[in-house]
């Protein structure tokens, strides 16, 4: 039963009743968190679209004695307005923040995962990048602890780069031309892979979309999907389908 | 699992259904059904019965309609150049209040929703590109609601309307009239500034 001051961005808003909402944020020291705006849905709301969702807000909030907070107040950060204005960036946000919502566990701190988001949006602002969203969801999956191995094959440690040839998440990483399982996995393909999560992310950002990025991309969504046993829905039905 | 049984437990239940309504509610309304005069009662129960047998959608604009066309596709009167579109049927009511637009609708039943998984083929997008053919429509006004949804939505028709050579407006956002600058947020004032216009003086 405290008030509490934080920074998150809003994930998600559900309606509630005649005119709140429940949003869902992920914050900076308190995780994922659930709140309730009251009256934002009313044309005159001191909220106004600030708790839409990609909102990056510092908020003031009241945590009670159940699962929903309340939020009292709440000021704009960044309301990354590139992303919301361009329906293909809008996309691939999307995509990244029903990630957040579901790897975040509520009231658990994952300060790591709120500032890659916030540094995801960011870039997602700063430029139309094709990879962003891959990036993201393969440093989420490093965060995570399910790094994909690159440099042997996943399975017997072949360590030729000509025989890598595949990439399975269940196996754990890129495989050799014998213990080929999941989809097969191109030498650029490859290449992109190990700059992504080997350090060479601003580079990755700048790169034009080819067949290589879109092949990351598929690989990088799939991984994913993998991680979460579910689909992503937002990438299944995105509004450019 | 109710202490009562039979009808007024059924009523109670089903009451409980109706959204806002809980336990609690449900009871009160119940108990002040069984007090009040049986046709006061009744009453309801018609309205109940004849909204749900003659109500449907308009086979134009998906308005709510007593059989085929809405009372708006129906009058004659209307601007048939200009479309509408909206995501709800109660949206109409709102911009029918404004009497600032004499066109016609078309109602989407809902909004672009990628994480609920609602896409374009959950709305009705292909019968308002079928109406845009037939009926001589020159302008479409994107009339979403100014959310994250209701902005993809009008972003996704934009960009299908827009090659074929109609004009396409969207909504402008803004301050509410009667309210403060101080306390509005940062993307409605910038779009407010954005859309300033030249004061006729």
């Amino acid at each position: 039963m405290t008030l509490f001051r934080d920074q998150g961005v809003v994930l998600r808003t559900i309606r509630l009743g005649e005119a709140d909402r429940i949003v869902t944020l992920m914050t900076e020291q308190n995780g994922k968190v659930r709140a309730v705006a009251k009256g934002v849905r009313r044309t005159g709301s001191k909220f106004g679209s600030r708790l839409e969702p990609f909102s990056h807000v510092a908020l003031l909030g009241w945590q009670g004695r159940g699962d929903l907070d309340i939020v009292n107040q709440a000021e704009v950060i960044d309301t990354f307005r590139p992303v919301r204005e361009d329906l293909d960036r809008m996309a691939s946000a999307m995509s990244m923040l029903e990630v957040v919502d579901q790897v975040g566990q509520e009231r658990h701190a994952n300060p790591r995962l709120y500032s890659m988001l916030v540094g995801a949006l960011s870039a997602l602002a700063e430029r139309d990048s094709v990879m962003v969203t891959p990036a993201f969801f393969l440093k989420v999956l490093a965060l995570e602890g399910t790094e994909p191995v690159l440099d042997a094959c996943a399975s017997c440690g072949e360590e030729d780069i000509e025989k890598l040839v595949a990439f399975d998440l269940v196996e754990g990483g890129v495989l050799c031309r014998n213990c080929r399982r999941g989809r097969s996995l191109s030498g650029e393909g490859l290449a992109l892979l190990k700059r992504i999560l080997g350090g060479g992310l601003a580079g990755v950002l700048a790169e034009p979309r080819s067949p290589t990025t879109d092949e990351v991309g598929a690989l990088a969504t799939e991984a994913m999907e993998v991680h979460l046993d579910r689909r992503l829905r937002s990438v299944r039905a995105g509004p450019v389908s | 699992m109710g202490v009562f049984s039979g009808p007024l437990q059924s009523l109670i239940d089903e009451l409980g259904r109706l959204p806002g309504i809980g336990p609690k509610s449900a009871q009160r309304i119940t108990f002040h059904l069984l007090k009040v005069a049986p046709e006061d009662a009744l009453r309801l129960a018609q309205s109940i019965i004849a909204v749900k047998e003659r109500i449907t959608l308009c086979t134009r604009c998906f308005n709510v309609a007593e059989g085929g066309l809405c009372a708006i596709c129906l009058d004659d009167r209307r601007d048939i150049t200009s479309v509408c579109v909206v995501e709800d049927p109660r949206d109409i009511v709102a911009v029918e209040k404004t009497g600032e637009f004499a066109g016609r609708y078309h109602v989407l039943q809902g909004a672009l929703n990628p994480i609920e998984g609602i896409g374009p083929d959950q709305l009705r997008v292909r019968e308002l590109l079928a109406r845009l053919g037939e009926e001589g429509i020159a302008e479409v006004i994107l009339c979403t609601n100014p959310n994250l949804e209701g902005e993809a939505t009008a972003m996704y028709l934009a960009r299908l309307l827009k090659p074929m050579g109609l004009v396409v407006t969207r909504i402008a956002s803004g301050l509410p009239v009667g309210g403060d600058l101080e306390y509005a947020d940062e993307l409605t004032l910038g779009r407010a500034l954005e859309g300033r216009r030249v004061i006729e003086a």
